[in-house]
């Protein structure tokens, strides 16, 4: 893998510039992914911030070839690209030594909820290529809406803490097992805090034949309700404390590539963070509690596949 | 279908053959997903590829809006693409249809028109393109087998003329056409292949020398000046039509034009009729004539971009017409091609008195004694000047 010096080296693919909010995660994220294709990249991208944010007619912030279509179909198109490209190298009009890497994002509705259907179904026909879902847990873009993605009990515009009801009321959705389940050759979730971690796992996708997915915490100072400069010490307080596990499973097996020394309380992750504000009160202390018990629950559970063969 | 035989005449169903012509052309990228009654051509399609009589790359989608997805990303990739569906499938592809027009990329659909849902009906009406017809993508209409495909090698050609790049819609009659067996003439593989060439796209997403960006945000500043672009062009295409359909006629003997006339010169009454329905009225022009009715038949091929003048130029002497459609917009003021033959009518000084009447929907047959009478109705106007409804159902 790329050193940190090497990595700082290589043409910035994704140019400055765009309209993406001070302390987005996204960015960080998709840069250190596209230098990890180390070559010649297409990429595609499900509407959303980054879609939205980087490609404002007539600026393009993308220096490689790049294409937004809709919301629901990233996994699709790129399955056209894919296809297209071995079609046009079967009849001699691309080099054959010209290796091309695709790569679709999407944000976690895109990619959870209204484009499952597109990614099972490129998936499971089995194309070349890299899905990256940049998870910053709510419909971000159309102004903080709930997704499956969505955390326990978290304040959005579509599932707001009220006076009954206190944020969202169901366990997000687990994308990365559901991807396993269609037997990828890799998988893996990653943060931007480590970005060798991410770095990593991105090269080893790029390289791998076959479908591969990652699925990425993307912290949004706008929808968590965050300072912009707190991103990253969010990520990996997420991480630190075991709501986001990095992990990665690779033909089948199943690996933990970061175990917090010290296991944080979830209190560290929620406190700063405006969306669960509502959570901090002595009433709310049991759902606190509740929300710590599942993510023990989670963590024991991937800590007991930890080395296996699922 | 294994078909042997490449030249001289040859029964096919309306499926076999645009199967046939897709296979002829053999082109880089097709994504379909099966849907009666268009189902056929992708089969077939699937066998030719399982075969290696093809050498296309078919990607078996999940549903028919990744379909469209999965030919937008071939088709900007610089692929030469070609999909298949009818009804609920196209209606399922509404959101892509406006973003490859919008890309223009120059993608080739046959739709094997079906009714819409609901209630579910496997049968032949047109309220599936008639509900894309605004999508931006041109539309070619077949009344034969031998007409959708031959359509097919036309459609590609206007798609990707330089100065059109849009998508093309081909459509045929469900059932009626899709798979009743035609003798049909067949074009030699060799002059297919001349004919259509190779599809080279000025700039696409593979060439990653020169990275382009396809599908930006645009905002009031520019997106009007997009659109008016893709009205231009879409506009201008009845131009290609013209000159692509006259290189086809000049090479194969079949000559097609914006639309077909029958025994319209003289004729005083005159029904506009889309697709396989317009041969039964034929029937009836022949069997009115005999009788000393001066009836004729106008039936379009290009419904979009729609050839308003050459329509109403066509149409001007006319006494009294029928506007059927197999398929109701639901304006209240009957169905599209009504609409729109009206509407192309009213600069003329002196216009025929236009009556609408919508037949045949979710399969109900039109027969010889619907077209008749229609002409029956037609002639009263004629003799009385009076139009007692404007617009209403038939075939009821
Ligand atoms: C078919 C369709 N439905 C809804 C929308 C509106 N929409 C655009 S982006 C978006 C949310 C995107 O959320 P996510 O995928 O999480 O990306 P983020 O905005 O967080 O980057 C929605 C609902 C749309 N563009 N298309
Ligand atoms: S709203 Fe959130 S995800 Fe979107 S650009 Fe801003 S910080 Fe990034
Ligand atoms: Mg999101």
């Amino acid at each position: 893998m790329a050193t940190l010096k090497e990595l700082s080296k290589q043409d910035e693919l994704l140019s400055g510039g765009h309209r993406l909010c001070a302390g987005c995660g996204i960015p960080p994220i998709v840069r250190l992914v596209l230098r990890a294709a180390n070559g010649p990249v297409v990429a595609t991208t499900a509407t959303g911030c980054l879609e939205v944010g980087t490609t404002i007619y007539p600026y393009t912030a993308w220096r490689i070839p790049w294409i937004h279509s809709a919301f629901e179909n990233a996994a699709a198109t790129i399955s056209g690209i894919e296809t297209a490209y071995r079609a046009l190298k079967k009849r001699g009009r691309i080099p054959e030594d010209k290796n091309i890497k695709f790569i679709a994002f999407g944000g976690d509705g895109g990619t959870y909820d209204i484009g499952l259907q597109a990614l099972s179904g490129a998936l499971e026909r089995g194309h070349n290529f890299l899905y990256l879902c940049y998870d910053n847990g709510a419909y971000m873009n159309t102004g903080i809406q709930r997704s499956s993605a969505t955390p326990f009990y978290s304040n959005t515009t579509t599932s707001p803490a009220g006076k009954v009801i206190p944020g969202k009321q169901e366990w997000r959705k687990d994308l990365t097992r559901i991807v396993v389940a269609h037997n990828v050759p890799y998988a893996a979730q990653a943060s931007p805090h480590n970005w060798s971690d991410l770095s990593k796992k991105a090269e080893k996708a790029l390289n791998i034949e076959g479908p591969t997915f990652l699925n990425v915490m993307s912290p949004c100072p706008l929808g968590w309700y965050t300072k912009p400069e707190d991103s990253i010490k969010l990520a990996k307080l997420s991480v630190d404390t075991c709501y986001w596990p990095l992990y990665e499973v690779e033909n089948g097996v199943l690996k933990i590539t970061y175990k917090p020394k010290e296991k944080k309380p979830l209190l560290d992750w929620l406190k700063p963070q405006g969306r669960f504000k509502h959570l901090m009160t002595p009433e709310n202390r049991h759902l606190l509690d509740k929300f710590q018990e599942r993510v023990d629950l989670e963590w024991q559970r991937l800590l007991d596949l930890d080395g296996k063969r699922l | 279908m294994a078909i042997t035989m490449t030249k001289g005449q040859v029964g096919l169903t309306g499926n076999t053959a645009v199967a046939y012509a897709m296979k002829q052309i053999n082109p880089d990228v097709c994504a379909a997903y099966p849907i009666t009654p268009s189902t056929g051509i992708i089969e077939d399609f699937s066998g030719y590829v399982a075969d290696g009589a093809v050498d296309t790359e078919l990607i078996t989608v999940e549903s028919e809006h990744s379909a469209m997805s999965a030919c937008i990303g071939a088709a900007a990739a610089g692929a030469r693409v070609m999909t298949a569906t009818s009804s609920q499938g196209l209606a399922l592809m509404w959101e892509m249809l406006y973003i490859a027009s919008g890309m223009r990329l120059p993608i080739i659909l046959t739709d094997v028109n079906r009714a819409l849902s609901a209630p579910i009906n496997i049968h032949c009406d047109h309220s599936d393109s008639m509900g894309a017809r605004d999508s931006g993508w041109i539309q070619l209409y077949s009344e034969t087998v031998q007409e959708a495909y031959d359509n097919i090698f036309l459609a590609v050609r206007v798609a990707e003329h330089p100065r059109v790049l849009l998508p093309v819609m081909v459509c045929l009659d469900g059932f009626i056409t899709s798979h009743a067996i035609e003798n049909i003439s067949l074009i030699d593989d060799a002059e297919v292949k001349q004919f259509v060439g190779e599809y080279k796209a000025a700039q696409h997403l593979l060439d990653t020398d020169n990275p382009i960006t396809y599908g930006a945000m645009s905002l009031p500043e520019n997106y009007i000046e997009f659109k008016h672009e893709q009205s231009k062009a879409m506009a201008g295409s009845k131009e290609a039509v013209l000159d692509v359909s006259r290189e086809f006629g000049k090479k194969f003997g079949r000559d097609y034009g914006l639309f077909e006339t029958y025994r319209l010169e003289d004729a005083e009454t005159a029904i506009v009729i889309l697709n396989s329905a317009a041969g039964t009225t034929k029937v009836a022009v022949d069997a009115l004539r005999k009788q000393g009715m001066k009836v004729g038949l106008l039936r379009p091929r290009l419904f979009r971009p729609f050839p308003f003048n050459e329509i109403a130029a066509a149409l001007k002497h006319v006494k009294v017409l029928g506007v059927l459609d197999r398929a109701d917009s639901m304006s209240g003021f009957g169905g599209p091609l009504f609409n729109e033959v009206r509407s192309a009518l009213y600069d003329l000084d002196a216009r025929p008195k236009t009556v609408g009447r919508i037949y045949g929907l979710g399969g109900r047959d039109y027969k010889l004694k619907d077209a008749v009478a229609v002409f029956g109705e037609l002639d009263r106007i004629r003799e009385t000047g009076k139009i007692d409804t404007l617009t209403k159902y038939i075939t009821l």
